[in-house]
């Protein structure tokens, strides 16, 4: 199949993207990465009349860790950063470990040379590992138009299957990861059919500990289990301000599975045995990210 | 009448100029418009690697790019990796010693994802391969010829210290 014809534009600058955006809105459409965009768009699911590429904006396309007004050490990444070259930046892998164990994860290599942050976001697919982590992490999303930018808490962002706030004249331009507490550890894991493929079902945490090794806050976020991430905050509540242990955790993790989700079946899963994944799989994280953080679970 | 844009674009370090549609796929401007029918086309959807090529030295789809889009780059094909005909590439040699090829179908896109991959890791091991190679189907080997293949590649590459 062949994508249907479409006008194409292809911005030098931010300024001209938000102006082509303000005055098309919904006939408009972003062509990012096109790792998601351009298959739809083979199959024809996806016809859009105007295609707005924003390959050329290098200014979306950073890492950057320094301070600056707005950033009080946390991370900023550009909306058109590849994943690939976030697989590869020390400065993620320092200041957001979770997000450096994830990438790998996304899809394949030469699909992530090519696909970016934003994009990845904005398309909001529930299998996704990028919208989970950054709802695990508390991170926020810069939206920006002509009339001018707002923050949006990754929480908000995602409304639905392949849904997010975005307005249609807005564009995702850049996301900022608030920077780790002390004492805080992380985990990150997935099971799929194949590796690269979307996850059957995967699952982001993040902690942190007080100085008496007490969790202080905890933060489990699902995949794919599902119409967006689901944040399981009853089972983060079983672990929060009590020692982790085995029990404990073990707790934690029957909650994730069993009332907070609401698992699809289909061909590569029974909705029950996704239940059963995110409560193993939980299970799981939680340990390994109270270990990092230094506590040992027994 | 649909829109037309100009583009000039170096393949195999030879430069081309054109006018295409926006809505040509890089692929197909490759095989149909400049007959390199060495990049093949799977599925069309960014699933099976067949058509990865290399665009500004990175293993990419070409299912999944618009012609109009790589204005400017520099493309490297399966037929830019024995451009005389004469000698295969290291790589391909592996491949043909070591039967990482049946049909061949799948081949240009494995030799397009793993000539970049080489040059960043010299020395990959089996987890390191696999990992890579889950971007690419073959449908005939069994994939361990292929795995072989690699570390055959890399293997020589560190005795000659020579880039394939
Ligand atoms: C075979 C295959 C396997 C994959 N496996 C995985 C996987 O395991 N995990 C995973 O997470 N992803 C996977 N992907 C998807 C991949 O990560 C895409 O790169 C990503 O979903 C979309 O990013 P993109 O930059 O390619 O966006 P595009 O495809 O260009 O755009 C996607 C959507 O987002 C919109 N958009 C893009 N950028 C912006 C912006 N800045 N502001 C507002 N809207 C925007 C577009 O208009 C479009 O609707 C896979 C893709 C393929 C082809
Ligand atoms: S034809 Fe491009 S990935 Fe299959
Ligand atoms: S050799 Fe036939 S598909 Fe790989």
């Amino acid at each position: 199949m062949k994508p249907a014809p479409f006008e194409y534009r292809r911005p030098e600058i931010l300024d001209q993207a938000l102006e082509i955006l303000a005055e098309y809105g919904d006939e408009a459409k972003i062509l990012a990465g096109g790792q998601s965009l351009v298959p739809a768009m083979n199959f024809r699911l996806a016809q859009p009349s105007l295609l707005v590429d924003i390959n050329r904006l290098d200014e979306l396309a950073y890492i950057d860790a320094g301070d600056n007004e707005s950033n009080d050490g946390g991370l900023h990444i550009g909306a058109m950063t590849r994943q690939r070259a976030v697989e590869c930046s020390s400065v993620v892998a320092e200041s957001a470990p979770l997000i450096h164990q994830a990438m790998p994860y996304v899809a394949h290599v030469q699909i992530r040379n090519r696909g970016t942050v934003g994009g990845s976001l904005a398309h909001a697919d529930p299998a996704a590992e990028l919208p989970a982590i950054l709802v695990a992490l508390d991170a926020r999303m810069r939206a920006q138009s002509k009339a001018g930018q707002r923050w949006l808490a990754a929480s908000d962002f995602f409304t639905g299957l392949f849904a997010t706030a975005l307005r249609p004249e807005e564009m995702l331009v850049g996301i900022e990861v608030p920077r780790l507490a002390d004492r805080s550890g992380h985990a990150f894991i997935e099971f799929a059919r194949r590796h690269g493929d979307y996850a059957v079902v995967g699952v982001a945490v993040q902690v942190t500990v007080d100085s008496s090794g007490r969790c202080h806050s905890a933060r489990v976020v699902l995949m794919s289990v599902g119409d967006r991430p689901i944040d399981a905050q009853a089972a983060a509540a079983v672990v929060s301000g009590q020692k982790p242990s085995v029990e404990v955790i073990r707790e934690a993790a029957a909650i994730a599975g069993s009332d907070e989700i609401d698992p699809h079946s289909d061909v590569h899963a029974s909705s029950d045995y996704r239940r059963h994944l995110a409560r193993v799989l939980t299970s799981r994280a939680l340990e390994q990210a109270f270990t990092r953080a230094g506590v040992r679970v027994e | 009448m649909s829109q037309l844009v100009d583009i000039t674009i170096t393949i195999n370090g030879k430069t081309h100029s054109d006018s295409v549609e926006p809505r040509l796929l890089l692929s197909d401007y490759l095989r149909h418009g400049l007959g390199l029918t060495g990049t093949h086309v799977g599925c069309e959807h960014g699933v099976c690697g067949a058509c990865t090529v290399m665009v500004d030295g990175e293993a990419i789809r070409s299912c999944l790019l618009f012609a109009v889009q790589v204005d400017g780059c520099a493309l490297t094909t399966v037929e830019g990796l024995a451009p005389t005909g004469d000698e295969l590439h290291p790589l391909q040699a592996a491949f043909h010693e070591t039967h990482g090829l049946q049909c061949g179908f799948c081949t240009p896109g494995f030799l397009m994802t793993l000539v970049p991959f080489l040059d960043h890791n010299p020395d990959p091991d089996d987890d390191e391969i696999r990992a890579l190679l889950s971007g690419n189907l073959c449908r005939c080997t069994g994939y361990l010829k292929i795995i072989e293949a690699v570390k055959l590649a890399a293997t020589r590459r560190r005795e000659q210290r020579v880039k394939p």
